[in-house]
């Protein structure tokens, strides 16, 4: 059981003069699955880049604790797991050259049994060494779901998980979704119903404006 | 992190090695400028002191042409944020700087043993001298082409930004290593030039320091 919580203290965002939303706070903890919902344009993406350090908030705070304590911005793309439809991998190399060097550059070892196990249940086992660039939309987004869960992260974030995926490709990320949430923290943005079914909570961002 | 470093400069090698963003242009560049400057010299033969000012001036724009693809290419290609979800900004720029760090070398060995070859007055009395200055000059010339290319990475007109942004920052750098080469082609003493040096080697922590601690807030939009 995880002991991980995220916490938002009135974050808002500004593009310039245009504010994206104001004042949203929550707080997510130790197990489930969030959903963040609202309709184009909303700040679904921008909300879920906040929560993973990617972007700064213009005003508000976002707080990651684990059991050792708050993770400094520093450390937290260790406890991320991310998949987003702007999340590009390296075309040049093939899908087990990128897994294997973004291990590398997180500085940890490959669990080669583990990824393999991913690939099966994505159904991109016989594809592996292929160059990624070769690959269709659905299967690199298959593969972006590999990417953000191969280092075991305590929090996991989907952007619009089921863009570009077949109903096969479909089931996969929510029996994923579902099992994962049993002992971590699992954040959904989207506007798709049976995405948002699978969730616990939703943040309904239209409340932000 | 030094290690999570060497990793992300792997890749970048390896990248380059299939995708030739970077090589091809600079290769190119340095035939096509030193060609020109034979081309427009003719018969004539240029002074020592004109000889050292274009071995700079080739060396800057051979710059500006391709080490901003540290940077832009993962922008370009959309990978800026696989970046950030790997790696610290502190691992990102480390492992970029010794690619750019390497790249500049190689680059300016080679426009170096091009000009002692076709340069009559290309003839280096105080070899220490000019092997510390290019040393120096291409720490200076890496780390400045990184934070600047990290900084136009995700404006509009890169190509045009680059050499505007990198011109007045490198200004500094580039006059005091053109005076060092003068100093080592008129086999000047260390003892002489030491003012000179300590420009340069302070110019190079001032921007190596600044560099780490702008970074982040540069890569974290």
């Amino acid at each position: 059981m995880s002991s991980y919580s995220i916490q938002s203290q009135k974050l808002s965002k500004l593009f310039g003069r245009r504010l994206i939303f104001k004042n949203i706070n929550f707080s997510w903890s130790d197990t489930g699955i969030f959903g963040i919902s609202g309709p184009n344009g909303s700040g679904k993406s921008t909300l879920v880049k906040i929560v993973a350090g990617l972007i700064a908030p213009s005003q508000g705070k976002i707080i990651h604790k684990n059991s050792d304590g708050e993770i400094i911005p520093e450390k937290l793309h260790n406890h991320i797991g991310f998949v987003s439809p702007y999340l590009v991998l390296y075309e040049e190399f093939s899908a087990w050259e990128n897994l294997k060097i973004f291990a590398k550059i997180r500085g940890i070892t490959l669990n080669e049994e583990m990824v393999i196990k991913y690939l099966a249940k994505f159904l991109l086992e016989n594809r592996k060494d292929d160059l990624v660039k070769t690959y269709s939309s659905g299967m690199k987004q298959r593969l972006k779901f590999i990417f953000a869960l191969m280092h075991s992260p305590e929090v996991l974030i989907f952007d619009e998980p089921t863009s570009n995926l077949d109903e096969e490709g479909k089931k996969s990320v929510y029996e994923i979704a579902r099992e994962e949430a049993k002992a971590k923290i699992v954040v959904i943005a989207s506007n798709e119903i049976k995405d948002l079914e699978l969730c616990d909570e939703i943040l309904l961002l239209e409340k932000f404006k | 992190m030094i290690t999570q470093s060497y990793s992300l400069f792997k890749k970048d090698f390896s990248s380059e090695l299939r995708t030739r963003y970077a090589i091809n242009s600079l290769a190119m560049f340095i035939i096509v400028a030193i060609s020109v400057i034979l081309f427009s010299i003719g018969n004539e033969t240029i002074t020592t002191s004109l000889t050292g000012g274009l071995f700079w001036v080739v060396i800057f724009f051979t710059a500006m042409s391709g080490l901003a693809r540290a940077f832009v290419s993962e922008e370009e290609r959309g990978t800026t944020l696989t970046l950030q979800l790997i790696a610290s900004p502190s691992t990102v720029f480390s492992g970029k700087l010794i690619f750019n760090l390497i790249l500049v070398f190689c680059m300016n060995l080679v426009i170096a043993l091009l000009y002692s070859a076709l340069f009559e007055k290309f003839v280096v009395q105080n070899f220490s001298l000019f092997l510390l200055t290019f040393i120096l000059g291409n720490i200076g010339l890496a780390v400045s082409s990184t934070i600047i290319a990290a900084i136009i990475a995700k404006a509009g007109a890169k190509g045009t930004l680059y050499p505007v942004l990198s011109f007045p920052i490198l200004l500094p750098l580039i006059l005091t290593c053109v005076q060092l080469t003068l100093f080592s082609f008129d086999g000047t003493s260390f003892e002489e030039a030491k003012f000179e040096l300590a420009i340069v080697v302070g110019y190079d922590v001032i921007m190596l320091t600044a560099s780490y601690m702008l970074f982040d807030f540069i890569w974290k939009d």
